[in-house]
């Protein structure tokens, strides 16, 4: 069972959606109102845990009156508000914004992103070949995870996640600017040389596996990978006495990564270095060992 | 906060650069060398260090400076002394295209590619610095030059900025450039020749306009500001005070150039005969400059100065916005809002304290009024923004001023020195009991820290990347408290508004653009400068005072984020309705001439690449689109007709998800002059 904290009581405002009357607490988002109302609009940097930074902006819909679209993960609901989710000119925007992210960036781990990609009917490759591309080596500089820019989207999540609205170890920040932006650490140091505590909490929200378990990223490489093939478990922490949950991947009775549920009123996903990745004592068989 | 600092070390030099602005460190906990007793029993810096996050720009500052790059060293003591996250001091200083965070020769030459330098030949200068100096970016002979956005030198183009780093920096502007003076500038600095005084960019003074370098002996020489060694340990980028040969016209480097050259720009075809004729009482705003020394307070205040201040408190905060708002007064910014509701929804904010911050941070290419304002002027700049606070109940106010106005840095500094000294700012301004103090803040080369928001993350020593709104800056601004932001043409605005009274104020110009504007004209035209005209001039008469090319082209209004008008259209008001009416803005005033020589394709090129460039890096639709947009412009340079149509096509999609889904102004109009061009000048036709 999941705990629901309490709350004061909150104010609901009227607005409509698509036409239709809904009522929705009034510091909701649009996106909290659209998927209460079974309205399935797509989100990439959005994330249950954080605040989001709306910079993807394939969540666009349109508010009536407004110059500009607004973004529907962040755009705070309001009395009267009518708005519009399916609109031609919101669904062109998220059409564009899919193309340009599939032309710049690799999204073949991203979740959704394929069928967004038919549903809104992006043609990414339209741009050409000669198309700028992130172009980005993977940095694999430690034993335990792997960042692999040419994947990111910068959602900004690793960087809050890392930062001030969770881990408070401030090891990476977005460097560089416009085309050329990338996360990085200072003076684009190797993760070992920089402040990094590998909690691993960054690559709990990466929404691209552009940070990726460094198991997961060689057995991909390996073509090993395989995902229908997991179960996931979800059990506790065996290290301290906090008692955070942790989720179990496993693939051939080998523990693949750990990740953590979000709903936990604990830890809201985020886990230490020993959670996320101390499980290797847990299948140190016989056969495991040399 | 768990900080990491690397084992980097700052130089002695880079130590006292940061020192000289923070003071030195109490303990070991903040960056001192050695532990001292009371360091072994308790931590200190901490939460206190971390309040100081916004005089990390000033620190980056320092550092470059000083050395002319900022290293591991350096920015780990500087991100030590602030308690700042060493990832994010790396973020920031790698936002600012001045900075540089690998190792490059003290002087640094900017040499302007944007439009108007453009249109007048810059590229040949740069072909010529690189073969004198190398490629450029390439450090050689001492000195490194590299092409740059618009240094709001756009009368005097082709402009070129040196600056030096040292324990005394040095800046020296070169406009118009020729390689040659470049080089000159670049190894010696502070024996350039003195520029022209501010107001030789402003025709109507009835001044001879210098086409090409010839100046005009004014009032308001350099003479009483103070010189460079006063001045040390400051992060002024000095330009060293003229010498005795101040007032002498420098050598006219243009008409070396011999006619003939197949590199030089084209010849313009502007008529370049008379001058204009003095406006006489005619000019408001910059009624002063020229007349006034810019570094006389008592001059300012035998000018008229201060009287508006003294009308303010007479009136009272409510009573002033009462007059602004009557005034009818909507910002020069670029986006018309109204001034005197931004000022009362402020002042009515319940949430204390309240801020202002003056935008002086023009950065649009084709843009330079404000520069000729604040030399010229720039006391009357401080009465507006001390009016501007007290109508807002803010102390205290910014001025984020853009990082390439070396002298209008050093005039502004000086003026606040002195109306600080005089009482002018302070506990209690003028003996009415209420306290204002200005703080000059310097961007550090980055065009969206003009957007509002932008400049609240890039004062408070973050990337200066634009908040999405709501909430607005009237609500939550600098430091998440109500702040107005205002530019600092609509400041200067307020003056004759409580001097003469909002009705008279409100009767020049049109009903709903009231008042007059400043008009930056560049570009093929005889007389380049600011002009100020009542509102409701057309472009035509604009032009007709400037003297326009015999073949005009086209103009382009408002800037790169403006839009292009035809030579048939000059008959359309300078109001920001008329502007509108005719399907185009007329931003921050940008008027950009162009005669038929152009090369319109390259003009476009010129701009996609600008907003590739400038663009944060944000959102998607601006951080991509701005890169497929300069492509598909590239692609079709050369083509016209149906060999063009898929890339128009393809740029009016990306274009209108630009307009639709960007998070900033940036984003939003990035597509505005493009279009404008295919569709009003028939580009690719
Ligand atoms: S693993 Fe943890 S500490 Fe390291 S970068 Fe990611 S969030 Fe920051
Ligand atoms: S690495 Fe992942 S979480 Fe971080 S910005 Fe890129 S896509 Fe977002
Ligand atoms: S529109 Fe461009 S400049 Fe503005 S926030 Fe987005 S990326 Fe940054
Ligand atoms: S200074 Fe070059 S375009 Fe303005």
């Amino acid at each position: 069972m999941t705990a629901i904290p309490l709350r004061p009581p909150r104010r609901l405002v009227d607005l409509t959606l698509d036409g239709e009357p809904v009522r929705a607490p009034e510091d909701s988002t649009l996106l909290d109102a659209c998927r209460a109302a079974g309205k399935d609009v797509p989100t990439l940097c959005q994330g249950d845990t954080l605040t989001p930074k709306n910079a993807c902006r394939v969540c666009v819909v349109e508010v009536e009156g407004a110059r500009t679209l607004a973004p529907a993960c962040s755009r705070r609901v309001e009395q009267g508000m009518e708005v519009r989710t399916d609109t031609e000119r919101a669904r062109h925007s998220r059409k564009v914004v899919l193309e340009l992210l599939a032309s710049s960036t690799d999204l073949s781990t991203t979740p959704r992103a394929a069928d967004w990609i038919e549903e809104y009917g992006a043609e990414p490759d339209r741009f050409g070949a000669d198309a700028a591309r992130v172009d980005e080596e993977p940095k694999v500089d430690n034993d335990l995870y792997v960042r692999d820019y040419d994947k990111c989207i910068l959602c900004y999540k690793c960087v809050d996640a890392c930062g001030d609205q969770w881990q408070n170890t401030f090891a990476i920040a977005v460097a560089g600017r416009g085309f050329d932006a990338r996360i990085s650490t200072e003076h684009d140091a190797p993760l070992t040389d920089s402040a990094c505590v590998y909690c691993g909490n960054c690559i709990e929200v990466c929404p691209t596996g552009a940070l990726s378990f460094k198991t997961e990223f060689d057995m991909r490489a390996a073509g090993a990978w395989d995902e229908s093939a997991q179960t996931e478990t979800t059990t506790v922490c065996a290290y301290c006495g906090v008692g955070c949950n942790l989720t179990l991947h496993v693939q051939d009775n080998e523990i693949v990564k750990v990740t953590s549920p979000h709903d936990n009123p604990v830890t809201h996903g985020n886990l230490c270095i020993k959670g996320r990745f101390g499980y290797q004592h847990v299948q140190n068989h016989a056969q495991n060992r040399d | 906060m768990d900080l990491r600092f690397g084992a980097g070390k700052p130089t002695d030099e880079e130590r006292a650069a940061v020192d000289a602005l923070l003071g030195p460190p109490e303990s070991a906990w903040e960056g001192a060398d050695d532990r001292n007793d009371t360091d072994l029993r308790w931590a200190r810096g901490g939460r206190e260090a971390r309040e100081r996050r916004e005089l990390l720009l000033p620190g980056l500052h320092a550092l470059n400076d000083r050395v002319g790059w900022i290293s591991e060293g350096g920015l780990d003591y500087l991100c030590r002394r602030l308690t700042v996250p060493p990832a994010e001091g790396y973020g920031v200083a790698t936002f600012y295209a001045m900075f540089a965070v690998k190792p490059r020769p003290a002087t640094v030459v900017h040499v302007c590619t944007d439009l108007a330098c453009a249109a007048r030949g810059s590229a040949r200068v740069c072909a010529e610095l690189e073969r004198d100096l190398g490629p450029a970016g390439s450090a050689g002979s001492g000195a490194v030059w590299q092409p740059s956005p618009c240094l709001g030198l756009c009368e005097r183009a082709p402009a070129a900025l040196a600056i030096r780093a040292g324990e005394t920096p040095q800046a020296a502007v070169v406009a118009p450039a020729t390689a040659e003076a470049v080089a000159d500038a670049a190894s010696a600095p502070h024996d350039a020749p003195a520029e022209p005084p501010a107001a030789a960019a402003v025709p109507q003074t009835g001044a001879t306009v210098p086409q090409g370098g010839a100046t005009v002996p004014q009032t308001g020489a350099d003479g009483p500001c103070p010189p460079p060694a006063t001045r040390a340990g400051t992060d002024d980028a000095v330009v060293p005070a003229p010498g005795p040969d101040a007032g002498q016209r420098p050598e006219n480097p243009a008409q070396r150039e011999p006619r003939a050259d197949p590199c030089a720009p084209p010849e313009s075809s502007a008529r370049r005969d008379t001058s204009v004729p003095p406006a006489g009482g005619n000019l408001v705003l910059l009624r002063r400059v020229g007349v006034v020394d810019p570094g006389s307070l008592d001059d300012y205040r035998t000018h008229g100065g201060y009287a508006a201040l003294r009308r303010a408190f007479a009136l009272g905060p409510a009573g002033v916005i009462r007059e602004v708002t009557e005034a009818g007064l909507v910002g020069r910014g670029g986006a018309a809002f109204p001034t005197g509701r931004k000022w009362s929804a402020t002042a009515q904010q319940p949430d204390h304290p309240h801020y202002l911050v003056c935008n002086a941070d023009e950065s649009e290419p084709g843009t330079f009024k404000d520069r000729v304002l604040m030399e010229g002027d720039p006391y009357a700049l401080i009465e507006a923004m001390t009016i501007a606070g007290y109508a807002t109940g803010a102390h205290r106010g910014y001025l984020y001023l853009r990082g390439e106005y070396p002298r209008a840095l050093r005039r502004l500094r000086t003026a606040i020195d002195r109306a600080r000294a005089r009482g002018f700012l302070g506990e209690d301004v003028m003996g009415q009991g209420f306290a204002f103090d200005i703080e000059i803040r310097r961007g550090a080369g980055a065009y969206i820290c003009g957007e509002e928001t932008a400049i609240f993350n890039s004062i408070e020593g973050r990337r200066g990347e634009p908040r999405s709104k709501p909430p607005f800056p009237v609500e939550k601004g600098l430091f998440g408290k109500p702040t107005a932001v205002n530019n600092v043409e609509t400041l200067v605005n307020v003056l004759p508004i409580l001097i003469e009274g909002a009705q008279a104020y409100a009767r020049t110009g049109t009903g709903t653009s009231t008042g007059t504007k400043l008009f930056c004209v560049s570009g093929t035209v005889a007389r380049p400068g600011v002009y100020e005209l009542p509102f409701g001039a057309t472009l035509g008469e604009l032009l007709e005072l400037a003297g326009p090319p015999e073949t005009l082209r086209a103009v382009l209004l408002g800037g790169a984020a403006g839009g292009f008008v035809r030579p048939d259209e000059l008959d359309v008001p300078l109001t920001f309705e008329g502007t509108r009416a005719a399907g185009t803005t007329l931003g921050s005033g940008v008027v950009l001439v162009l005669d038929d020589s152009v090369d319109l394709p390259r003009i476009l090129l010129r701009i996609a690449e600008f907003f590739r460039d400038e663009s944060c890096g944000q959102c998607v639709p601006c951080r991509v689109g701005t890169v497929r947009q300069e492509e598909a412009l590239h692609r079709i340079k050369d083509l016209t007709g149906a060999a063009a149509a898929g890339d128009i096509a393809l740029l009016r999609e990306v274009g209108q998800a630009m307009r639709d889904a960007s998070i900033c102004g940036l984003g939003q109009t990035a597509w505005n002059a493009v279009e404008s061009a295919i569709d009003r000048l028939g580009a690719f036709k």
